[in-house]
Parts: C-alpha cells; structure tokens; sequence
C-alpha cells in the first residue's frame, strides 16, 4: 500500500509542478479571506479593547493558524468528480484494482507539500505584519498536529462522499454551493465559534466542520480546556468512522448509477 | 456613438436569446446569487453582533458598501470579464482577425461581444441591498448626493473596466496570462469592507496596485453622505489614468498582433 502511495506521489508533484503558477493562484483565496476576516476582527477588537476574549493579538493568531489549517485540509474533490463524472473519465479510474480515494489522497497530499514554499513565507509574513499572540506550547503543537490529521482524513471522506452525488444530478453547482456555504460558517471561517450567533454555534456541533477546522486551530493555540478537547477527540473519531462508511456506501451505490460512452 | 449603442443593445438581446435557452441553468445560477448575497450579509450581520462600528462605519453603511460591491462583481461578470477572456483566447487563437475587420472599434466590440444577462440578477440584488441600507439609515439622500453616487460609480466601473483591459492586452506580449482574472476576483473580496479598516500596506495594494478599493468604498461613501472633494478628485483621476493607459496598452498590443487564421 505504501509503495502504491509513493508512486502516486511522486507522479502527482511531477505533474503538478509543471503547473506552479497555477497552483500558486489557486491559493490566493485562501490567503485573502483569512487575511481579511483577520483585518476585520482586529479592527473591532482594537475599538473594543476585546471581543469575547479576544484581543487584538488573539485574532491575528487564531486566523494565521486557520489559514495554515485550512490550506492543510482541504479538498477540491468536488469540482474534480463533476469534471470526472461528466465526460466519463471516471471510467479509466473504475479499472484500477484499487479504490479510487486513493490517488486522490496522494494527489492532495502532493499539492500540499508542493504549496508549503508558498504557505510558510505567507504565514510568516502575517506574523511579522499583525503580531499576533500563539499560545503555542509542545504539548498543544503535539495534540494540534494529531487533530490536524484527523482533520484531514475527515474532510478528504466528507467531501468526497458529497462529491459522489454528482452520480445522481449532473447539475451540482448549486448544491455544491449550500455545502461550501455550510463549511464557511460553520468550520469557523468566518470568526472563532464562540463568536457566532449562539443557535449557529450549537448547530456546529452537529456537523463535522466545527471539528476539522476550528478545533485543532484553537488546540494548536493551547485555548481549549481539557474537557472540550477531550470532547473534541471523540468527535472526530467518530466523524471519521462516519467519514468511512459515507465513502463506501456512497460509492457503492452511485458507481452503478454511472455510465459512461467512448474510451 | 448612437451606432456604438445600437450594436451594443443587439448583442444583449443576442446574451437574453443564448441565457433563456438554458432557462433550468438560469434559475439555478439565481439561487446561486441568493445564496452568496445570503452568506455575505450573513458575514456582516455576525461581525456587527459584537459592535456598533468598524472603522468609523456603521452597520447599514457597510451594507451600502456591500450593494456597491455587489454592482461592481455584476458588471464585471456580467460583462467585463467575459469580452475580456474572448480577447485573450482570440489573441491566443488568432481569430481576433474577425473582430479587427469590422467597422467598429476593435476595443469597443471586444468589450461587448459576450454578455452574461443572468448577472443582472446581481444588479437587482445589489440595488436592493443598496435601498435597505439607505433607508434603514434614515438620513434622506439629496439630488448633490445621488449625483455625485453616480458620477463615483461610473468612476469605479471605468477602473475595473481598465484595470481588465490592460490584465487583458498583457497577453499580446505573453499569451498564458488566463489566470490573471482569477487573482483579481481573489484580491476582489476585500473590497466588501471599507478600505479604512486595512493596515497602510494593504490600503495601498487595494488603492494602486489592485485598484478595488476606489471603485466600491468611493461611490459607497457618497451614498452615505461621507464623500468629500479629495475623494472625487482622487477618483476621477485614477479613473482617468487607468483609461487613457489601459487605451494606450491595447494600441501598443495591437501593433503587436499579426494574426494567424487567414
């Protein structure tokens, strides 16, 4: 299994690194919108003195982890399958005889690592230019980085089973946009958790976003209190086991609803 | 100039004929302007849960700024960025030939030729988030105030209009610049907030170097009432710059061109 990943890598940054300013302008939305939420916060906290606990210095941290976070994690399987699906590339994939999500992972994971020379200068330029307070401690960066991977399984699984309901209408883009709207406020993209309406942040709890984004960028910053990052454990173990089982079911059923015409 | 109006309705009747064959897809994109107008005022409403101010701006008059920018991204999709991105790929093709050879100005058709009708839709709803702003505001909004709301508009849909022309006559130089308007839609999204809240550095990105700035805050701050002369001066002037330069670009491109189809 490891070796099939580590051709797959190694033919995804190949591949990908023929297209580097592409994939340097596919990034700027996630450097912009954290950017932007972050001078809005700032410019509220900085009047206020603080906003629900959070200085100045607090918002700047918590929205360069987030960047960081959300650039880890995410996917762009969605847009990916309904490519695949409609012009029946997907037919090449179904003769492997190994699950499809796998190139898929090894793809993401390329991209990412082929983007950190980006993300790295950008995050410490944010840090040089907004001086923000990470509470960063080794216990904290340890358990961070555990959720992150978590985080990260979970979100390829969720956003691929989503992405397979392009098996049962062609025309996705509408609906692609509801979930993307659903992930933007309710994975704390838009302000820390704490800080929205009370009724959005208990439906938080009840969807996985709050538990791939917000909480491993509050548990790297070391502001969670042991009970809530116990909870948060929990959480994602069992998103990911509801992660798993979405993919396969999913997959089972939508494959046969596909068909393809040509090669 | 009565001509150049008289081409320009034919080709938007022409961008209703093509938008109403896909009258499922139409209604469809509708429900997707909704849903992201949704989301933005959903945005400002969660930041004004914790305060009365942001940067000297109240609630409804950051909602006047998000109407602006809502008329802003409409002509820009609606129009704008669809002539724009036919250029690029006729430049790329050589097929700009055929729009050289007509008896009209080249710039001008180019500008025209695709029209995206369903992104009126995004005019009505940034009219409609511009009214509520205002009149939840209370203040009356005098003919001195409207007029000078116009005169910035138009100030601003000229900046967008140059700033993709010149993006757009880059690529009589070099040809694979495609993602150049996906960065300015990127950039874009900072100006739903009023430029005064950025650091100094990003205000001079966002005023100079991406120009979004002027283009939505300007015309926003006349319709609340805070537009003052220095504004309209620096308006006018940017927009006349970024004009008389984008024109002088694309003539210095097309010197370039020597076409490939015939």
């Amino acid at each position: 299994m490891l070796a099939i990943y580590w051709v797959y890598l190694k033919t995804s940054i190949a591949l990908q690194f023929q297209y580097r300013v592409a994939m340097a302008i596919w990034m700027i939305n996630r450097i912009v919108e954290p950017t932007v939420f972050l001078v809005v916060w700032r410019t509220v906290a900085i009047a206020r003195g603080e906003v629900g606990g959070y200085g100045a210095a607090d918002f700047a941290a918590y929205f360069i982890v987030l960047m960081v976070v959300n650039q880890l994690t995410f996917t762009w399987i969605i847009f990916e399958f309904e490519w695949r699906i409609r012009n029946g590339e997907l037919a090449v994939m179904l003769l492997r005889p190994i699950h499809p999500i796998h190139a898929d992972i090894a793809d993401n994971i390329g991209y990412k690592i082929l983007t950190l020379t980006i993300l790295v200068p950008v995050a410490i330029l944010l840090t040089l230019l907004f001086e923000p307070a990470f509470g960063f401690t080794p216990a904290s960066v340890a358990l961070g980085a555990v959720a992150l991977a978590g985080a990260y399984c979970i979100r390829m699984f969720v956003d691929w089973a989503f992405a397979l309901s392009g098996f049962w209408t062609t025309r996705t883009a509408a609906l692609n946009q509801i979930y993307f709207m659903l992930v933007l406020f309710f994975s704390g993209r838009l302000a820390p958790l704490d800080l929205m309406p009370a009724w959005l942040e208990r439906l938080s709890w009840y969807l996985p976003f709050r538990w791939t984004v917000w909480f491993p960028v509050e548990l790297f910053l070391n502001r969670l209190d042991h009970a809530t990052v116990v909870t948060g454990f929990q959480m994602l173990a069992l998103w990911l086991v509801v992660g798993v089982v979405l993919v396969q079911a999913v997959w089972r059923l939508g494959v046969r609803k596909f068909t393809a015409v040509g090669t | 100039m009565l001509h150049a109006l008289r081409v320009a309705w034919t080709f938007f009747k022409i961008g209703l004929l093509n938008e109403f064959a896909y009258r499922a897809n139409l209604y469809l994109q509708m429900l997707q302007s909704a849903v992201a107008v949704g989301a933005a005022i959903g945005g400002l409403l969660v930041v004004f849960g914790h305060t009365e101010s942001l940067g000297g701006w109240g609630q409804d008059e950051v909602l006047a700024v998000l109407g602006v920018y809502l008329l802003m991204s409409a002509a820009m999709g609606g129009v704008i960025e669809p002539g724009m991105a036919a250029l690029i790929e006729d430049i790329h093709l050589g097929t700009l030939d055929y729009t050289l050879t007509k008896p009209i100005d080249a710039q001008f058709l180019t500008s025209i030729v695709d029209i995206r009708v369903w992104k009126l839709v995004d005019v009505a709803l940034g009219v409609v988030v511009l009214a509520v702003a205002l009149v939840r505001r209370g203040d009356a909004v005098g003919v001195v105030d409207a007029a000078g709301f116009l005169l910035m508009l138009l100030a601003g849909a000229v900046i967008i209009y140059s700033f993709f022309v010149a993006m757009a006559s880059v690529s009589f130089w070099f040809l694979r610049i495609e993602n150049i308007f996906a960065v300015f839609g990127d950039v874009y999204q900072a100006a739903r907030w009023p430029i005064g809240i950025y650091p100094q550095w990003l205000r001079f990105i966002l005023t100079f170097i991406v120009p979004v700035a002027i283009a939505v805050t300007v015309p926003a701050e006349a319709a609340v009432g805070r537009l003052t002369g220095g504004r309209v001066l620096l308006a006018l002037s940017v927009a006349l710059f970024t004009l008389a330069a984008s024109r002088l670009l694309w003539r210095q491109g097309l010197k370039r061109y020597s076409g490939a189809s015939a």
